[in-house]
């Protein structure tokens, strides 16, 4: 037989499941990802001609090196964060939200509505609650658009929460070119706030940190320990599972998206009235699409959400010191944040399957 | 007439990358892999498409010699065929061989090639000392043709034979594509993958190959859409974020086009007309925003309306998101 | 038949592991050319396992394979059919959208172009040759079951298979179509093919088979030649200890009427009636075995009286508690929230388990109060009473886990249908809908979960069973329906009519049976 003779003999590489893997060496094996992305952004830089080393430790100082920057860092990990816990909500129920950019947009201008008109028309801390609660309605409804439509007719949510950024951006264009517009400027930009309309401050950053951290001890026991987080978690799971336990899945979606875009919405009113005093097209500058990053990162836990923001920030920060350092473009922070997520995931595979050399199992069983 | 000539004319024009775009998506889903780094993919293949040409310039210039435009609308071709399919086998790599989750690498792909493109758009500015634009020589290989006869023909030149030749490339591309999946041995293979792979692989197809090899060549043409942009829609000067969501558009697109390469050709069209509608049909008093937001309003109309209707034969293919281990149990 | 015949196939010391789990462990197997060989065992004993393995879907672990007398590497359906050897599995690998001809050509190498006309042509003549009928140009979706087989059956021939393996080929099929596929496999049989037939079904053993394999627990545990066996002596080989094979019945008087079925209709994805004006009562203490070839309206049924599929005619109507005494409430369009809110204690044991009975990833004692997380006050979620449960469950049913906070998707499958049935029952109910509950567990599994429902009409709940395995069904059952394209037969006493009746009616609604045209 003509086919026989051409069977192939030789090592055979051949991927197999495990289970069980020690919490240890998943670490481990993170460690190694972690470090495999950050060799590759070395080369790469290499490859610009400069020295990594240089160019890691100068990344470090401009995130790290003095209370002023360290500030900034925060700034940048504060609506991160809270808006990878948006994210990840959606996400344990493997909805696709990638709207969280335009959920925050729509959440920044549902609080510029009181902070640009009505700031002089309440006491400040009125004020402010009234903004807090503004952004993060305008942001879970935005949020709540695409869940209804995705309840009721299962439409296709990851596009459709992607177009809806477009859009939200084009109204903030829409704003700053007319209705909004600044009335003494020639650009077309919002006024800055009032001071009245401004965060106050604790240890140097808007309180808004304080916040952040309250909101991942809360979040984890919401997602482990109620009975909506639980709901949650049997719809990602299975939604036949959900159907059949009587869960309300159309409710569970709605509701779940709504607190998802509010919290996008509560990030934008953080980074709105405590960081930049104004809104612009660039208010969100892609934080919906790095959260994402982040929340992924971290596995959709809380706690790692928090070190996965507070990672980013410093690479957000450090990227922008070694632009002026350097003269490497800022866009290195999302060119390293990929390479690391593309290691993460990829560093997932180790943990699942093993590969096994069966040729040599094979002689000695 | 006149005007709605000019705009169809436009919207062709327009349409391209769109088409460009959704063609290598549809190819990549057609083996199951829903990709949706196709954004980021067009930012590859735009900055690649640049920067070649770019430089081959600049070495021609150097050696005293002139640039020939052939040679760097060959260059651009396929430099953004290769950098497109670079982030293409990345995907690849993960999600067929590493079993990643399909969504969240296509995601990281955008972010990663948006930030690569901007990375070297902006680094290739620092080298030219304030932004990076090609000479007229390599500019002019993507004008518009002038082909003697035909472009005279009243009505007809306009609208059919007097765009750049990526257009021509694209539409021959989506009809050889069409022909490919329907009537080839190699497409009944490939959808075969796309549907059940587990039935693929039982039926004796490299299932690995066949994914693979969809993947990347999508992705390349993916790449090419985006070069289209930083060639053409730009006219070779880097602009940064220049892609600005029509990877996005070319993703919705695979949908409106029922994954069938040849309606990609009226979708893009369609779409196309919708992104430069501003410019022919202007509405006194209606702010341009509107205008702006019309491609992606009409998208989300577009995916419920497609989700309200759905038939059987007209679907994603159904393995799409979902990695294939012949060893599952 | 002659046994020191020509060996086709040898598979020497094989062992399969999945993840920590052996499927087989050191098994020897040898295949003669032109006879019918039935590889016995229990589900679970690893016989899918081995046969895949010769299909070239698993990677052994260790072992030798010889094709007519040369020592080969299988690592792809590919090298397996290069080699003659062709599987038909349990779940046809056929692609939906595609046509029979389509699939049957599929991964051919051939000319660039996909001559349709004469790819029909061909595969008409071979089916003509063997005795089977296939429209070429039948989408496979628009295919009953039995059609499907054919297609896979008329693929492996096409590729020239001179070894066919059969994965339970009659476990969807009807007395009849059964018949005629044995008829089929004889032919094959004569034409010179070698052909391995899985199975645990022992009377098909006996009626088609030249010898049989016996697999139990992943070992080999013997082989006999078919003419000198028995019944008996395969059943001890593959359970490993003499069995008794009756199901017990235990009599108990017909209770209340608790669940009245009438004049139901439901539409499918197509607006086609998928359930046709189906009428029926189940009554306390007697068990419903309800019979049909698949895809006749069975999972629509369960799940539109589970409140889970929209009725579009008809009622349902429920015999519940109430402060007045009890009434039959009209329960019809309730979606199952609302069933469970109502107090009404109706279990429903449903087909996919992992995809709809349980949360995969999710561990017992979060899938023990998937039904009843709701009943206690508050916000928050109260764990301890779900994970008494679970302990008990653990002990009673004798679950094999690692502990309550495994995900149950890492557990056995009957281990996992042990968890599920047993948090159905642990709320007392008075209606138990069964589907397909014994589906891929071992004997010893299967029978305990007989005495499970055994146990649950005792207690006076009625039960609704759904089974594949007619002999099963109407020992178990008390009364038998059977359902026909969405259409239901009356209610009928299991003793009064025969398989091969109950057959024909599944295959034609309106079929009754003539008592003179039944073999004597």
């Amino acid at each position: 037989m003509n086919h026989l003779q051409k069977q192939k003999t030789g090592p055979v590489i051949h991927i197999v499941k495990r289970e069980n893997l020690s919490v240890r060496r998943q670490w481990l094996i993170r460690g190694l990802a972690l470090t495999g992305a950050l060799l590759s952004g070395a080369l790469l830089i290499l490859a610009l001609g400069h020295n990594p080393l240089a160019v890691y430790r100068d990344m470090l100082a401009g995130a790290l090196g003095s209370p002023t920057v360290r500030r900034e860092t925060v700034k940048i990990a504060v609506p991160l964060l809270i808006t990878a816990i948006g994210v990840s909500l959606a996400f344990k129920m493997r909805f696709w939200n990638i709207g969280a950019e335009g959920q925050f947009l729509m959440g920044a201008v549902a609080a510029g509505c009181f902070a640009f008109f009505m700031y002089d028309r309440m006491p400040r801390p009125v004020l402010i609650f009234v903004m807090l609660v503004a952004g993060m309605a305008g942001g879970g409804i935005y949020g709540m658009i695409p869940a209804f439509f995705k309840a009721k007719w299962g439409t296709n949510e990851t596009l459709f929460t992607l177009m809806l950024n477009y859009i939200a951006l084009v109204l903030v264009q829409y704003l700053q070119n007319g209705p909004w517009k600044a009335p003494k400027s020639q650009f077309p930009k919002m006024p800055m706030l009032d001071d009245r309309a401004r965060l106050s401050k604790i240890l140097g950053v808007h309180w808004g940190w304080v916040m952040a951290l309250v909101l991942v001890v809360l979040f984890y026991f919401y997602l482990t320990r109620t009975k909506q987080g639980y709901e949650i978690a049997v719809t990602g799971d299975s939604i036949h599972t959900a159907r059949y336990a009587g869960i309300p899945i159309n409710l569970v979606i709605i509701r779940t998206m709504f607190l998802s875009g509010a919290l996008a919405g509560l990030a934008a009113v953080f980074q709105v009235a405590g960081s930049d005093y104004t809104i612009t097209e660039g208010t969100a500058g892609g934080v919906g699409f790095t959260a994402i990053t982040a929340a992924w990162m971290a596995r959709l836990n809380p706690f790692g959400m928090l070190a996965a923001s507070v990672f980013i920030a410093i690479l957000e920060r450090g990227s922008n010191k070694i632009q002026t350092t350097f003269k490497i473009p800022s866009s290195a922070s999302e060119v390293l944040t990929g390479m690391i997520l593309f290691f993460m995931l990829g560093c997932e595979f180790f943990m699942n399957y093993k590969l096994v050399n069966s040729r040599r199992r094979r002689e000695n069983p | 007439m006149n005007t709605l000539l000019n705009l169809a004319a436009a919207a062709v024009l327009a349409g391209t990358p769109l088409l460009l775009g959704t063609l290598g998506e549809i190819l990549t889903e057609k083996s199951g892999n829903i990709n949706l780094g196709v954004e980021g993919m067009m930012f590859m293949g735009a900055i690649a498409g640049l920067s070649v040409p770019f430089f081959y310039e600049q070495l021609t210039l150097e050696a005293g010699a002139s640039p020939s435009g052939t040679a760097g609308a060959l260059m651009a071709l396929a430099a953004s065929f290769a950098a497109g399919a670079f982030g293409a086998l990345i995907y690849g790599f993960l999600t067929i061989t590493l079993h990643a989750d399909q969504n969240v690498t296509g995601l990281t792909l955008t972010i990663f090639g948006t930030g690569l493109g901007n990375f070297f758009g902006e680094y290739l500015g620092y080298q030219a000392g304030g932004y990076a634009a090609l000479g007229e020589e390599l500019k002019s290989a993507f004008h518009n043709l002038s082909i003697p006869g035909l472009s005279q023909i009243p009505v007809l030149g306009k609208l059919l034979f007097q765009y750049n030749w990526m257009v021509y490339f694209a539409v021959i591309l989506a009809l050889a594509m069409n022909h490919f999946l329907r009537r080839t041995r190699l497409g009944l293979n490939l959808r075969a993958v796309g549907e059940d792979p587990a039935a693929a692989d039982a039926a004796g197809i490299n299932t690995t190959r066949y994914q693979y090899t969809a993947v990347i060549i999508g992705g390349g043409i993916c790449g090419i859409g985006g070069m289209y942009m930083s060639m053409v829609t730009t006219s070779g000067v880097w602009v940064h974020n220049c892609v600005s969501g029509y990877g996005w558009l070319s993703v919705a697109l695979v949908i409106f086009s029922v994954w069938n390469p040849a309606r990609a050709l009226l979708a893009a069209v369609i779409f196309g007309g919708l992104t430069v509608l501003r410019l022919y049909l202007p509405i006194p008093g209606m702010p341009i925003q509107i205008y702006e937001m019309l491609p992606y309003a009409v998208t989300i109309l577009v995916l419920i309306a497609s989700s309200i209707r759905q038939r059987r034969e007209n679907m994603q293919p159904k393995s799409c998101g979902v990695n294939y281990f012949r060893e599952e149990r | 038949m002659n046994h020191t015949g020509k060996n086709v196939v040898r598979m020497t010391n094989i062992t399969k592991t999945f993840g920590t789990s052996t499927a087989d462990r050191n098994v020897d197997l040898e295949l003669y050319k032109g006879e019918i060989l039935a590889l016995l065992g229990e589900n679970g004993s690893g016989k899918t396992t081995l046969m895949n393995i010769l299909a070239g879907i698993y990677f052994p672990d260790s072992g030798t394979i010889e094709v007519q007398g040369q020592e080969v590497q299988i690592r792809s359906p590919r090298d397996a059919f290069q080699l003659g050897i062709g599987m038909i599995h349990q779940h046809f690998k056929l692609v939906d959208v595609l046509t029979a001809g389509e699939n049957i050509v599929l991964g051919l190498p051939g000319p660039l172009y996909v001559d349709r006309k004469e790819i029909n042509r061909k595969v008409q003549e071979l089916a003509s040759r063997y005795g089977f009928d296939l429209e070429p140009e039948k989408k496979i979706y628009n295919m009953s079951v039995s059609e499907k087989q054919t297609v896979e059956i008329l693929k492996a021939l096409y590729r020239g298979a001179d070894i066919l393996i059969l994965d339970e080929p009659t476990a969807v099929l009807t007395p009849q179509e059964t018949q005629k596929l044995f008829n089929v496999l004889r032919n094959m049989k004569e034409d010179g093919k070698s052909i391995i037939i899985i199975t645990h079904k022992l009377h098909e053993v006996l009626a088609i088979s030249d010898r049989a394999v016996i697999l139990r627990k992943g070992e080999n545990a013997g082989t006999v030649d078919t003419l000198s066996t028995t019944q008996e002596e395969l059943t001890e080989k593959m359970v490993g200890r003499a069995v008794s094979l009756a199901i017990e019945r235990p009599q108990v008087p017909r209770g209340k009427e608790m669940l009245r079925v009438s004049e139901l209709t439901c539409l499918g994805p197509d607006r086609g009636k998928i359930l046709d004006r189906v009428s029926f009562s189940a009554y306390a203490g007697e068990i419903l075995g309800i019979a049909g070839i698949s895809g006749s309206g069975q999972k629509e049924l369960c799940e539109a009286v589970a409140g889970l599929y929209p009725v579009s005619g008809g009622s349902i109507l429920y015999n519940c508690q109430t402060s007045h005494g009890r009434k039959m409430e009209n329960i019809t369009g309730w979606p199952s929230g609302r069933i469970y809110q109502q107090g009404i204690s109706m279990a429903f044991v449903p087909e996919d388990r992992l995809g709809m009975g349980l949360a995969p990833s999710m561990d017992m004692v979060d899938n023990v109060m998937l039904r009843s997380y709701r009943s206690t006050p508050g916000l928050f979620l109260n764990r301890k009473k779900p994970r008494e449960i679970s302990r008990r469950l653990i002990q009673e049913l004798d679950i094999q886990t690692p502990g309550i906070s495994t995900p149950v998707r890492r557990l056995s499958g009957g281990n996992v249908q042990k968890i599920l049935l047993g948090r159905e029952i642990s709320n007392d109910p008075s209606v138990l809908i069964a589907a397909y509950p014994v589906r891929g567990l071992d004997i010893q599994t299967s029978y305990k979960i007989y005495h499970m429902l055994g146990e649950q009409k005792k207690k006076g709940t009625a039960v609704i069973f759904l089974g594949e395995d007619l002999d099963v069904l109407m020992e178990l059952s008390d009364k038998i329906l059977v359902l026909c394209d969405g259409k239901a037969s009356k209610v009928m006493d299991p003793k009064e009519v025969s398989k091969e009746e109950i057959g024909m009616m599944m295959l034609h609604f309106g079929w009754t049976p003539r008592h003179q045209e039944v073999n004597p």
